[in-house]
């Protein structure tokens, strides 16, 4: 068993270097589709990264009345934290911190600053800013709870109605965002499998003949089958290691460029922390493609 | 030894490719199978080796069905004939030692073996020289020495060799009858299938004539007559 164990890789190891032409052309191909569904990786983490800045620029605000103490605010604020677990964040604002706000903003417009002082005092309301981590509809069922009863004596108002629509269209563009990526993600690797797998059939397909001659001079299925499996295991392995590497240098020679177009994205920093999702999708996609494809390939010319 | 039982074979749209053969070949016997291209013969030799099974009938290899073997069985018939072919049928991307010691490989033969049987096999057949060569590196009969060389080294009870000639010049084509004379002499059978009636006519041993996917004829000292 182990001596044969040891031929079948030989003969894998020794046709590999011997059709040279066939492995590099192999090895060619299953580094690009490696290198592109590594690509949809990067893409999606992208995307999630636009999504959730946009996301995170969307809230609504509940104005208290004037008179309201501040404590009563807090204890609300804890009372909308227990609303939902879809809650992200809430931010108290004090009417002196959003007075304070407003006059850094505009501060050098003698326009707003006289209508200010003309006001007199402090014309803002203490709020709460809220953050949702889910949909439109999230927004919508806080905005319903803090216009009932429950807060009725407390608060002045609620600005999501004004914010529905923006709200509403943001999500909606982010959702068709996510809907086109996987449409897209999918098409790609459905046409990945098929190239390689073509690619795997013309390596295999000038070994017809003598897979039929093994066939005929007594060998057993796998012992015909597994040097053409163990190749495709090697095509698939050294494909993982181009592409590791081809990916770690681009993510650390662009991650600076990219970081100025989307500031906080950092490239290299994504490629570091997802490191072993990467290894086992490239690693993974690779090995599994080859295998699987010399497999099928050489089970349809083995039926002699 | 081999044994065809009343084998029809029929292919698609009512192709009659052999009709009602029936015929025994004995252990250690030289048997021609005679006839003109596109009489069965390919076919019959074909179904000893369970590449093609019958649409009627029967074949026997050492009292097993060929045509009614699984894998395993099959797997075990194929390694007891050695088959020589007029392609040769040579795996390319192996070398002249390689193609020959694969053989001994399938039947799971020690590597001590393989080294001394290997050159042993190469040197009576005339190619120990060339062991590293490809078989893409050989001349014609060059190639199907290699091809008998490897189909004896396992040493089977039966060489089967179709059209073996096919591809040879007069000389290549009498040394490879001269080997196949040799290995029957040793006491294996040979199964020669052939169209060439100078060599049937000067080897003097049992002639099957088919035509027409019909034997007409079955002769112990038989003649190339069509």
């Amino acid at each position: 068993m182990f001596t044969n164990l040891k031929r079948v890789f030989n003969f894998a190891l020794v046709d590999f270097f011997r059709n040279k032409g066939i492995s590099i052309a192999a090895i060619f191909v299953l580094t690009t589709t490696i290198l592109l569904i590594t690509g949809l990786f990067f893409m999606h983490g992208v995307s999630n990264f636009l999504i959730s800045t946009i996301q995170n620029k969307i809230d609504i605000t509940a104005y208290f009345k004037a008179d309201v103490p501040e404590q009563d605010i807090l204890n609300a604020k804890d009372e909308i934290l227990k609303i939902s677990s879809e809650v992200k964040n809430v931010e108290y604002i004090s009417k002196e911190d959003a007075l304070y706000d407003f006059t850094q903003k505009h501060g050098d417009d003698p326009t707003i600053s006289g209508a200010l002082q003309e006001v007199g005092g402090n014309p803002f309301l203490p709020s709460l800013n809220i953050i949702m981590a889910s949909g439109a509809s999230g927004y919508e069922k806080v905005a319903t709870i803090l216009q009932g009863d429950q807060f009725i004596d407390l608060i002045e108002k609620v600005d999501f109605s004004q914010k529905k629509v923006t709200i509403e269209k943001i999500f909606s563009i982010s959702a068709t965002i996510n809907k086109f990526g996987l449409i897209l993600a999918v098409i790609l690797f459905l046409v990945a499998i098929v190239v390689v797998f073509n690619t795997i059939k013309l390596a295999i397909n000038g070994s017809r003949e003598e897979i039929t001659t093994m066939r005929i001079v007594g060998a057993s299925s796998w012992f015909i089958k597994s040097p053409f499996i163990i190749q495709g295991a090697m095509f698939g392995f050294v494909s993982f290691i181009i592409c590791f590497f081809v990916t770690f240098i681009l993510a650390f020679l662009v991650s600076s460029s990219v970081e100025i177009i989307m500031p906080g994205f950092n490239l290299f920093k994504y490629f570091t922390s997802n490191i072993f999702i990467i290894i086992l999708i490239q690693l993974g996609f690779g090995v599994a493609m080859g295998v699987v494809s010399s497999f099928i390939v050489v089970n349809k010319y083995l039926k002699v | 030894m081999i044994k065809f039982q009343n084998v029809t074979k029929i292919y698609q749209e009512n192709i009659i490719v052999l009709q009602d053969v029936s015929f025994e070949i004995k252990e250690g016997e030289f048997v021609s199978i005679v006839g003109k291209s596109g009489a069965g013969k390919t076919t019959l030799i074909r179904m000893i080796l369970g590449l093609e099974f019958p649409t009627y009938g029967e074949v026997f290899f050492d009292g097993e069905s060929v045509s009614k073997a699984n894998s395993k069985i099959l797997q075990k018939i194929r390694r007891k004939i050695g088959s020589v072919y007029q392609d040769y049928r040579l795996l390319p991307a192996k070398t002249v030692y390689e193609n020959v010691a694969y053989i001994m490989e399938v039947e799971g033969k020690e590597n001590e073996e393989i080294e001394v049987e290997v050159p042993r096999v190469l040197e009576i057949i005339g190619l120990g020289d060339k062991m590293n060569n490809f078989p893409r590196e050989l001349s014609g009969g060059e190639q199907q020495r290699l091809s008998i060389a490897r189909a004896l080294v396992n040493h089977p009870a039966v060489i089967i060799a179709d059209e073996p000639t096919g591809n040879l010049d007069p000389y290549n084509t009498y040394e490879v009858i001269s080997l196949l004379e040799k290995i029957n002499k040793s006491g294996k059978t040979v199964v020669l299938s052939t169209h060439n009636r100078e060599i049937v006519n000067k080897l003097g041993k049992r002639v099957i004539t088919i035509e027409n996917g019909i034997i007409i004829r079955d002769e112990e000292r038989g003649r190339f007559i069509i």
